[in-house]
């Protein structure tokens, strides 16, 4: 009795097993095809030497032409085949192409005379071998007895088919260390990497640092809180594309609001181009020192985009908080800075630790933002700019791709720590 | 220590409001009025000091009559500290704008003084009520510098696009609209983008792609979220972690390889080709969400269901998504929003005019032969949609957001 009902359910477990592959199959198809193999090409195309350019496969381009229409003295015309390999970097080879030859047509001479047969008015051209860069042509000497058909049946009806082999880069297994070797010697490693640093950490922590006062304030209840609540989010919600223009608009420096401002009320003399200037000379007591502002700037924008998110999970967090802990805690005479320091910060440190590494992984990978304020320049490089720079700026999409598998290993590290913290926050 | 003390707080309050609400005014009247004003923050500091202590000593007593004259004897001190000439514009007197900033900045700086100062006494405070006067003033300036920094790039957005060429070259400041002016000069940029730039097709394609976007992700993301919070199967542990460690891997890193063989198979430069990367960088996102609000519904409505002879397909029909419409419909208008937002796959695959998505074709405008207010009128465009949906379900998405979808 027992055996055959651990039996049933051993069924049910296998039906179960099933029937959740089976719901989950397409899924797990679609993010191994999109994300998962793109992964592995991106290694495989970190080792390889490859251009833009190379990515549009060399081709045998033809051209036919029909020369003197049949009317010149010996009743005869020529066809005029012009070849051309369009890749200028490699070979085509077991180069092959056909045509028909319409019917009343009879073909005299083809020059170059070795290399072309005819078979019941099949023309099948054996080229063998275009080089890059090269082209030829083939011609044939046509004559036909049946001039009313000429106009009909014009060899140009039929377009040559052709096949040929070429490398393709992609696919071959042609590898190389210069990408890597690119990427890790260029003296600009060392500063995207620090761009990079200063960039993550600092936006992160200012994104969190706003965001937990934003937090702080909008915990209080208030008329129009909700209201100011959503407002709030905007930054977050908006397309990149247009805060991110917005913002440089503000910021231009011939006919921008700050700059104008800024001028009118006499606290600069001159307009300061936030965006493109990398550096700044701040004196702080007779101490000059240089300022990253363009950096400055983008990290600004950082904070402004993303603080609504940490304030949305803090304030979420927050009010799951019970509120008897505040009333004893103000019974017992606890000041509102203690009532936050002792009560509330150590009940949010796991979400805020949660937040940051998170948000740690996600301003490292940004790509966007930067790009879209900058472009990358005035010492606001970081790897993920890097990657557009090398790949389609540069056009070698493998320094690209090598930049885009040191992405990947940190993030990987980044990763492991996440989830060696998140397990203990139960996130 | 002197800091403790009421008359302090006062002092403290008083001058800080004042300056603060001076440069906040100074610069809205110059975005409004259009019109040069010099930053002067001493006349405020100095009356928004003598009112705070006023008002501390006379709290008792107040009325709305003593308010209002609070408030105009503030406007006369701004006028006579000036000699006449407040903002150093002459015939100032006669300016109804100037007076109505200045008697704007006096009661906003008066209504703040109260605030902060309300329930505070004179003398000594203890250290819960001192604490509760600094973090009410912080309060207080929190949250207008989070509404104005908030605000001001859409305002300067919007505004910039209700401009023309002419009058932003002539003062960059000048916001202000011209009320007589009709529709057309108005809304100049607007229509210019949809006649010439070519913006309804992007708007076409950006709804489109969004769409489509959406009916797969959940199309797909329903069932595997059932799966993954219902059904048990061996290894569920490490595939509902992997969801997450997914949508960590930012689109950068896989846009070379993409790039590449799209290209190869002729697909790049298609609206099939966004349609085919979108899904798949939204189903882990909708899978994690769903999953969570699937694992918070009770699952003996599912045994009964089952004990009733429903198969496990029919329950996610029947019984699954009718109960979490709310998360659907909240997970699917974050999948749109993700869509129509999404820039960098648009950016690289789309060379096509014809086939432009809005963020691809707002970056079109970005260029020195595009006038700046194209480009603002362009990105009101294209926020417009999401603003809508956002303040259309709010409550919705909140609480979608921070249910753990967290992806940008």
């Amino acid at each position: 009795m027992f055996n055959k009902f651990k039996k049933n359910e051993s069924k049910l477990h296998q039906k179960e097993r099933k029937l959740a592959f089976f719901l989950l199959f397409p899924t797990i198809f679609i993010v191994l095809s999109i994300v998962i193999f793109p992964l592995l090409a991106n290694f495989w195309i970190s080792f390889k030497p490859i251009s833009l350019g190379d990515l549009r496969p060399p081709k045998l381009i033809i051209k036919e032409n029909l020369r003197d229409k049949l009317i010149n003295k010996d009743k005869t015309a020529e066809i005029h085949y012009r070849y051309r390999n369009s890749s200028a970097k490699y070979d085509l080879n077991n180069v092959i192409f056909n045509d028909t030859i319409p019917k009343g047509f009879t073909i005299k001479k083809i020059e170059p005379n070795d290399t072309c047969v005819i078979k019941d008015k099949n023309l099948t051209c054996n080229l063998e071998k275009v080089p890059a860069k090269s082209s030829g042509k083939i011609i044939l000497t046509i004559t036909t007895n049946d001039y009313s058909k000429k106009n009909k049946d014009n060899p140009k009806n039929t377009r040559p088919t052709t096949s040929y082999q070429s490398k393709n880069i992609l696919t071959s297994f042609e590898f190389t260390f210069d990408n890597f070797k690119k990427v890790f010697s260029a003296t600009e490693f060392i500063q995207v990497l620090k761009v990079s640093i200063y960039y993550t950490i600092f936006g992160t922590a200012g994104a969190l640092l706003v965001g937990l006062f934003a937090a702080q304030i909008l915990q209080k209840s208030f008329k129009g809180r909700t209201f100011v609540r959503g407002l709030l989010l905007f930054p977050y919600i908006s397309p990149v594309i247009a805060v991110a223009f917005s913002w440089v608009i503000l910021f231009d420096p011939f006919s921008g609001v700050v700059n104008s401002m800024l001028i009118q009320m006499n606290v600069i003399d001159k307009p300061i181009n936030f965006f493109g200037q990398k550096y700044t000379d701040i004196s702080i007591f007779g101490y000059i020192f240089k300022f990253p502002l363009a950096l400055s700037m983008v990290i600004a924008f950082e904070i402004w985009r993303y603080f609504p998110l940490s304030f949305l999970f803090i304030l979420a967090r927050m009010q799951s908080l019970p509120e008897d802990v505040f009333d004893a805690a103000e019974i017992d005479g606890a000041s509102p800075f203690q009532q936050f320091y002792y009560i509330s910060l150590p009940f949010l440190i796991g979400i805020i630790s949660i937040l940051f590494l998170l948000r740690f992984i996600w301003t490292f990978n940004k790509f966007d933002d930067i790009f879209l304020l900058t472009g990358g320049n005035a010492g606001t490089r970081t790897f993920t700019v890097n990657v557009y720079e090398q790949a389609f700026a540069i056009s070698n999409l493998g320094a690209g791709a090598a930049v885009a598998v040191v992405i990947f290993t940190f993030l990987l590290v980044f990763s492991l720590v996440f989830i060696k913290y998140s397990k203990k926050e139960a996130f | 220590m002197f800091w403790k003390y009421g008359l302090f707080c006062s002092i403290f309050a008083g001058s800080i409001w004042g300056t603060f609400w001076q440069i906040i005014f100074t610069m809205m009247g110059i975005l409004t009025f259009g019109i040069p004003l010099e930053l002067d923050v001493k006349q405020m500091l100095i009356i928004g000091l003598v009112s705070g202590i006023f008002y501390i000593n006379f709290q008792k007593t107040i009325s709305m009559k003593i308010h209002l004259t609070a408030i105009f004897t503030m406007t006369l001190f701004v006028y006579i500290l000036n000699f006449g000439k407040p903002y150093q514009i002459n015939e100032s007197l006669n300016n109804v704008n100037i007076f109505i900033l200045i008697l704007l900045t006096s009661a906003v700086t008066w209504i703040s003084i109260n605030f902060s100062l309300n329930k505070i006494s004179i003398g000594k405070l203890s250290r819960y009520d001192l604490e509760n006067f600094y973090i009410k003033l912080m309060w207080g300036l929190g949250l207008i510098i989070f509404i104005l920094i908030t605000l001001v790039p859409f305002y300067i957005m919007i505004m910039t696009s209700l401009k023309n060429q002419q009058s932003l070259i002539l003062n960059p400041l000048d916001f202000s609209l011209n009320i007589n002016s009709d529709f057309k000069t108005l809304f100049n940029s607007y229509i210019e983008l949809f006649t010439d730039f070519n913006f309804h097709l992007f708007l076409i394609n950006s709804f489109f792609v969004s769409c489509v976007t959406v009916f797969i992700t959940l199309f797909f993301s329903i069932p595997g979220a059932y799966a993954l919070a219902r059904l048990r199967f061996p290894s569920k542990k490490l595939f509902s972690s992997s969801v997450i460690l997914i949508y960590l891997i930012p689109s950068i890193v896989l846009v070379i390889p993409l790039y590449a063989i799209f290209s190869q198979i002729g697909l790049r430069n298609s609206l099939l080709a966004l349609i085919i990367v979108y899904p798949a960088t939204t189903i882990p996102v909708a899978l994690y969400m769903l999953r969570g609000y699937f694992s918070s519904l009770s699952s003996e409505i599912d045994d009964a269901a089952l004990m009733d002879g429903l198969s496990r397909v029919q329950i996610i029909f029947k019984i699954a998504i009718p109960l979490s419409k709310p998360a659907i419909v909240s997970v699917g208008l974050y999948v749109f929003m993700i869509a129509w937002n999404e820039f960098l796959i648009a950016f690289m695959f789309l060379d096509d005019p014809s086939i432009f998505t809005l963020s691809r074709g707002i970056m079109s405008l970005n260029s020195s032969e595009v006038p700046q207010q194209h480009l603002m009128a362009g990105a009101v465009i294209a926020t417009i949609p999401v603003m809508i949906i956002f303040l259309y379900l709010e409550k919705f998405l909140i609480s979608g957001l921070s249910t753990g979808g967290v992806k940008e």
